[in-house]
């Protein structure tokens, strides 16, 4: 018999075909998820977007206006849905929350990977992951039962507030922010430290002078991705910030973000009227923002560029 | 002679329960290069690394006996290992850069031993590059990442880096096993000048290499030193059998 050319065994003919639905089975899961984020993408813009066209919104107003009035009848000059107040309480929320959260979750990343190697793997790492595994409305009810009595007794303020969001947000970015950063800092190479150590210096300056400066392309990432997830936090952010729609005077007094402001609101809109439509465009905002870190983290991914 | 350098007195070292060095007994020559072979897994690096006590961030090792740098014994509880690293630097067998600027390497040293001043750096970070005939390749980029050198430029600028802090003793791990001839020939060159004024101690596979740069070498087997003398008896005359086994390429 000759090999190789010409028959085709029943084996090889098995093969094959085993070859080709493994193709195309891995190309059409792939093909569905592209598709099911593109429908996603497109059904949130076209809705967003009816805002401006269908209600003739003036954009600028729905972004730089802090007045919401969306049920305003058309007698009075018709819906008003400003919600700069929403966005600028989301993003004073996130920036406080990762500003707290962010430094305290690098030290412990330090101190899990450099400093106490054993321990931090076999106790702040578990606590790390019990730590991301709790629901946020955990987090939210923990935040309203013990957090926000906390403030109003202490501070005589009403206890809901910008600064009881960016605390509870700041507990829930740690687990991010910390195991992206021990993971950035175990990449390292061992040669840096031993170069570092030979060279004379103790611990501290080889962690604050060689290790943090050779890992900060992968902390940046860390906290722009805790960045983010603050950012589309609603539930437990909603339970705590007290969800009045002001820009806020100061840390203490309540507000609200996009992702609360559309979780209060959307069981009690009619598809259609120009506060559902409102509602959409927030969601399509938050997209748009998703996808400016998203692209944030690809530039500091790449790390420090010399000339 | 002259008191040597280091002094190495029943030297044991322990992974675990594993011996990797035994009964080590040497003494090495200030201002001479002193070649370290042997097959791979005989110790030799290991031992480099107990001179400067690099070998203490492994978990679970141990050491007996006593090394005397200058008469004194840098194992003994007092020593600060932070002083001990200053005086006994490193080049290692990849060239470790740190990812910052050709400069900020160089003055890495000086400046945790407390060197502020701009204009001292500046001197500091031209005669270190000069010193490992580096300079007049990156003069006129030192604000660039050191990462952006070739593999031979790399290493040179980690001796470089060494040079900055003015250690005494600079020991070498194979320091040129990962570059090109050129390169290695240029590593040479420097290893040859920098002994005027350091002790030098140094790990090669390359038996030609420690032909070429040492003055005395020592031959390690299993961990033990099994032979030590001049280098030039070394390889023409051993007294051992295992060396001349070694040296004529009948096993390694």
């Amino acid at each position: 018999m000759q090999r190789g050319t010409g028959t085709m065994t029943a084996t090889r003919r098995k093969q094959l075909y085993r070859e080709y639905l493994g193709h195309y089975l891995t190309f059409a899961c792939a093909v569905l998820l592209i598709v099911i984020t593109l429908a996603i993408v497109v059904f949130i813009a076209l809705q967003g977007l009816a805002t401006f066209f269908a209600n003739h919104i003036n954009p600028w107003q729905f972004l730089f206006s802090t007045r919401w009035q969306p049920d305003r009848p058309l007698s009075e000059g018709g819906p008003l849905v400003g919600t700069l107040a929403f966005t600028v309480g989301s993003i004073a929320v996130s920036l406080l929350a990762v500003l707290i959260g962010g430094p305290l979750s690098v030290v412990a990343a330090v101190f899990m990977v450099e400093i106490a190697p054993g321990w931090g793997r076999k106790v702040l790492q578990p606590a790390i992951e019990i730590l991301a595994g709790i629901p946020s409305v955990v987090y939210g009810w923990i935040g309203l039962s013990l957090l926000v009595p906390f403030l109003r007794h202490e501070l005589h303020t009403l206890g809901f507030s910008l600064l009881a969001g960016c605390l509870v947000l700041a507990v829930m970015i740690i687990p991010t922010v910390v195991s992206l950063t021990a993971d950035s800092l175990r990449s390292l190479s061992r040669d840096l430290k031993e170069a570092a150590y030979a060279l004379g210096s103790t611990r501290w300056q080889t962690i604050s002078r060689v290790l943090l400066p050779a890992a900060r392309p992968g902390i940046m990432t860390a906290i722009v991705l805790g960045l983010a997830r603050a950012f589309g936090e609603a539930l437990a952010v909603q339970m705590v910030i007290g969800n009045t729609r002001n820009l806020p005077a100061s840390i203490l007094s309540p507000m609200t973000t996009l992702t609360s402001a559309i979780t209060m609101d959307m069981g009690y809109t009619i598809p259609g009227t120009a506060w559902n439509n409102a509602l959409w465009s927030m969601s399509l905002l938050l997209l748009l923002i998703t996808f400016g870190f998203i692209i944030l983290i690809r530039l500091v991914g790449r790390g420090r560029v010399y000339r | 002679m002259a008191q040597p350098k280091i002094t190495i007195n029943n030297l044991n070292f322990y992974y675990g329960s594993n011996r990797a060095l035994k009964d080590v007994n040497l003494e090495i020559e200030a201002h001479a290069v002193t070649a370290l072979i042997g097959p791979s897994g005989c110790g030799k690096s290991t031992f480099l690394r107990t001179l400067n006590r690099l070998n203490d961030l492994i978990d679970g090792a141990r050491i007996s006996g006593e090394i005397l740098l200058d008469g004194q014994n840098i194992y003994a509880p007092e020593v600060d290992v932070v002083a001990l690293r200053k005086r006994v630097g490193m080049v290692f067998q990849r060239p470790n850069p740190f990812p910052m600027s050709i400069y900020d390497n160089i003055a890495y040293g000086p400046r945790i031993h407390g060197i502020t001043s701009r204009r001292e750096l500046d001197g500091i970070v031209e005669r270190s590059l000069k010193a490992a005939a580096l300079w007049d390749e990156v003069a006129g980029r030192l604000r660039h990442s050191a990462l952006g050198l070739s593999g031979g430029q790399q290493q040179r600028l980690c001796i470089a880096r060494l040079l900055a802090v003015e250690p005494e003793v600079v020991l070498m791990d194979e320091p040129s096993s990962a570059l090109d001839p050129i390169s290695t020939l240029k590593i040479e060159e420097l290893i040859h000048n920098l002994k005027e004024k350091y002790t030098i101690v140094i790990v090669t596979h390359n038996m030609q290499q420690a032909a070429r740069v040492s003055d005395y070498t020592t031959f390690f087997l299993n961990g033990e030193m099994v032979e030590y003398d001049e280098t030039e008896i070394i390889f023409t005359k051993p007294r051992d059998k295992r060396t001349e086994d070694y040296i004529t390429g009948r096993f390694g």
